[in-house]
């Protein structure tokens, strides 16, 4: 045992070894491996119930892409604004990645005041605020999405508060709207975390330094604060983003199946459609694509703001 | 009022300045001016009002009533990034996602200099405070005393009418704190900006200012030169705040000319200077400065000459410090040692008694 000890202190990499050994035997088992199953399937065939079976093909990938042809176009349905290309799942992708950007947008900018307001409330009363924004975490989410749900029904409490202003009741469930307020709802926190985090650490003489020197609030926040608390900024957009693309419950509760995303038309391939090949290529080139997007998006961030803290 | 844009004699004003923060009155009908090119030191104990003074010269505190001037033009609503002031933080401030370069030529860049123009003043300004080789590191890549320097060359680049300053010095040690008190006032005659500096280090006010403002509880009590502020306090705040000094308390009997009478509670007499608002009949306390007193072996005639008892005594060098007692009452001598010896008889002893004097000029009878 001291001879184990011994060698633990004396060797670094070998101690290095042993402390990450169970998390890494973890990752292994229930993340790497299971990964590596999925690559694989995704080049296997599909036998008559739908399962996966040999020989190796690369259909499934030409599947999403045979029917990608050229074709611009502008248009204002779905909040798809500006197209090149055309085809069925390319616009699948391409809606997925958009209204995940989107939602990331918009969680952030109701993030950032909440995150500020805490950051600049009396230390005591800091710890109340970050447990009032974790208690929603107390319930399940299904549970919480079903609730939501409710909210936004025809006859559901929004709606018959219109009906009694005397105004027209509104058509919100099963909209992209209503997805749209399900990934908001449900992503809130994991932005507001991050940024409270970076916010509170914030120096507010580096503000007052910056108008000392002759800039305006807007530039004092460009120049200043954002570079400083872009860690946060960056964490929460991840945190808000990621979830957002492989969204299952949110579009399937809140969109009805009619607001198709990835993370729902995954799905169904695995279940109602029972096409495992198709659906393990889907997933491993969603994967590839918000893997390299993602890295891009630290790229820049860190390219320009890598000295920051 | 003089008109905005006219030639003044003060670089910056306060025309009966008040803040007020929920129910604290944080700075209270202050007025005061500083002339240009002054190094002038606001001196106070922390609390006293003199950091947000200088806070709202410098635009980021509203007053509550009165107007600040910056070379005569009042400031109002005026924001920091308008006015024509720079300021050095306590904690500097100094932006840690920019090198040492990009944050001297912040300022710069937000009035719209040119590129060459920013890189010819960066270069300068870096000479100035001896940092030549330090434009590409990261502050937190450098000393205290260089964080200092750059923070000094971050505001000193733009040139400001004036230079704000809030306890720049109080985060070095006390060896560097004694060069950079130096260097600042040498850099103050080189570049000619007015320089408004808050310490409550009274030393450094003393060595480095023109003018002190001593600041209590909101309030300026005296504004006067280091020798003002030190031989002739007003008041008996001022008078313990800078230095040493006796204080013996007791009722004025006498007022003629310069000087007053007063018998203390223990019933001897001095004399001593009668400072503004002293009359006969008023409760007012005697300070004298214990380098001011002497101790003698036998009573000479002179107005302010008591037998004490010798309590204490300290010798550190240059002086003796010598305590004794008139009474009750405790008052502290030092006696410069201006003669080499080695014998011990030469000094007084606890136990003994001594007669001390001093001249009424050099004593101040104040009236509160």
């Amino acid at each position: 045992m001291a001879k184990i000890l011994r060698v633990l202190r004396e060797q670094p990499g070998i101690r290095l070894a042993g402390l990450m050994a169970p998390g890494a035997f973890w990752l292994s088992v229930f993340f790497l491996v299971p990964l590596l199953i999925m690559a694989w399937i995704s080049f296997l065939s599909r036998d008559p119930l739908g399962f996966p079976t040999p020989p190796l093909t690369l259909q499934n990938y030409w599947e999403i892409i045979r029917d990608i042809r050229f074709a611009p176009s502008i248009s204002l349905a779905d909040g798809l604004a500006i197209r090149l290309f055309e085809g069925l799942y390319l616009e699948l992708f391409w809606r997925s990645i958009w209204l995940s950007l989107l939602s990331t947008v918009i969680t952030l900018l109701i993030a950032f005041p909440v995150a500020l307001f805490m950051a600049r409330l009396p230390p005591r009363y800091r710890n109340l605020a970050l447990f009032l924004v974790m208690i929603p975490f107390w319930t399940n989410f299904l549970v919480r999405t079903y609730a939501l749900q409710f909210m936004l029904r025809s006859n559901g409490p929004i709606n018959t508060l219109l009906r009694a202003l005397g105004l027209e009741p509104i058509e919100l469930l099963f909209t992209p709207t209503a997805v749209m307020l399900g990934l908001v709802y449900g992503n809130l926190p994991f932005m507001i975390l991050p940024l409270y985090t970076s916010l509170e650490k914030f120096d507010w003489t580096m503000i007052e330094a910056a108008h000392d020197l002759g800039a305006d609030t807007l530039r004092a926040f460009q120049r200043v604060m954002l570079p400083l608390i872009s860690p946060g900024l960056l964490a929460g957009s991840i945190l808000t983003f990621v979830p957002a693309i492989g969204a299952y419950i949110t579009v399937e509760l809140m969109g009805g199946g009619r607001t198709n995303m990835i993370g729902y038309a995954i799905a169904q391939q695995f279940s109602a459609s029972v096409n495992w090949p198709f659906g393990s290529a889907m997933s491993l080139l969603m994967m590839i694509i918000v893997t390299f997007a993602a890295v891009l998006y630290f790229r820049s961030g860190r390219g320009e703001y890598r000295n920051a803290i | 009022m003089p008109e905005a844009g006219a030639l003044s004699e003060f670089a910056v004003e306060l025309r009966d300045v008040s803040k007020v923060f929920g129910d604290i009155v944080a700075v209270d009908h202050v007025s005061m001016g500083i002339r240009h090119n002054e190094f002038f030191a606001l001196l106070g104990p922390s609390g006293c009002g003199k950091t947000t003074s200088l806070r709202i010269i410098a635009g980021f505190e509203r007053p509550t009533s009165g107007e600040v001037y910056i070379d005569n033009k009042p400031m109002g609503n005026t924001p920091p990034f308008q006015r024509n002031v720079n300021t050095v933080f306590q904690s500097y401030a100094l932006f840690p996602h920019m090198t040492v370069e990009q944050n001297i030529s912040f300022g710069l860049e937000m009035k719209g200099v040119s590129k060459a123009e920013i890189a010819r003043r960066v270069g300068e300004v870096l000479e100035l405070v001896r940092l030549p080789h330090m434009a590409k590191r990261y502050p937190r890549q450098m000393s205290g005393g260089q964080q200092q320097r750059v923070a000094l060359a971050r505001a000193l680049v733009n040139r400001p009418k004036v230079l704000l300053l809030d306890e720049p010095l109080g985060a070095l040690d006390a060896k560097l704190r004694k060069e950079m008190q130096i260097e600042l006032k040498t850099l103050q005659r080189e570049v000619g900006i007015t320089f408004i500096f808050v310490t409550h280090d009274q030393e450094e006010a003393l060595s480095m200012s023109d003018r002190i403002a001593v600041f209590s509880k909101g309030k300026v009590l005296q504004i006067g030169t280091p020798l003002e502020i030190y031989e002739r306090p007003t008041s008996r705040f001022v008078a313990d705040f800078i230095g040493e000094t006796n204080f013996l308390t007791g009722r004025v009997t006498q007022v003629d000319g310069e000087f007053a009478q007063i018998t203390t509670n223990g019933g001897a007499t001095f004399r001593g200077r009668a400072m503004p608002g002293v009359r006969a009949g008023i409760e007012a306390t005697l300070s004298v400065r214990p380098e001011k007193v002497q101790l003698v072996e036998q009573p000479d005639d002179s107005v302010n000459c008591y037998e004490v008892v010798v309590r204490s005594i300290a010798y550190v060098g240059s002086d003796t410090r010598v305590v004794v007692m008139l009474g009750e009452n405790r008052i502290d001598v030092w006696e410069q040692n201006t003669i080499s010896t080695l014998d011990p008889n030469y000094f007084f002893k606890p136990g003994e008694r001594a007669w001390l004097t001093f001249k009424p000029e050099n004593a101040l009878v104040l009236a509160e």
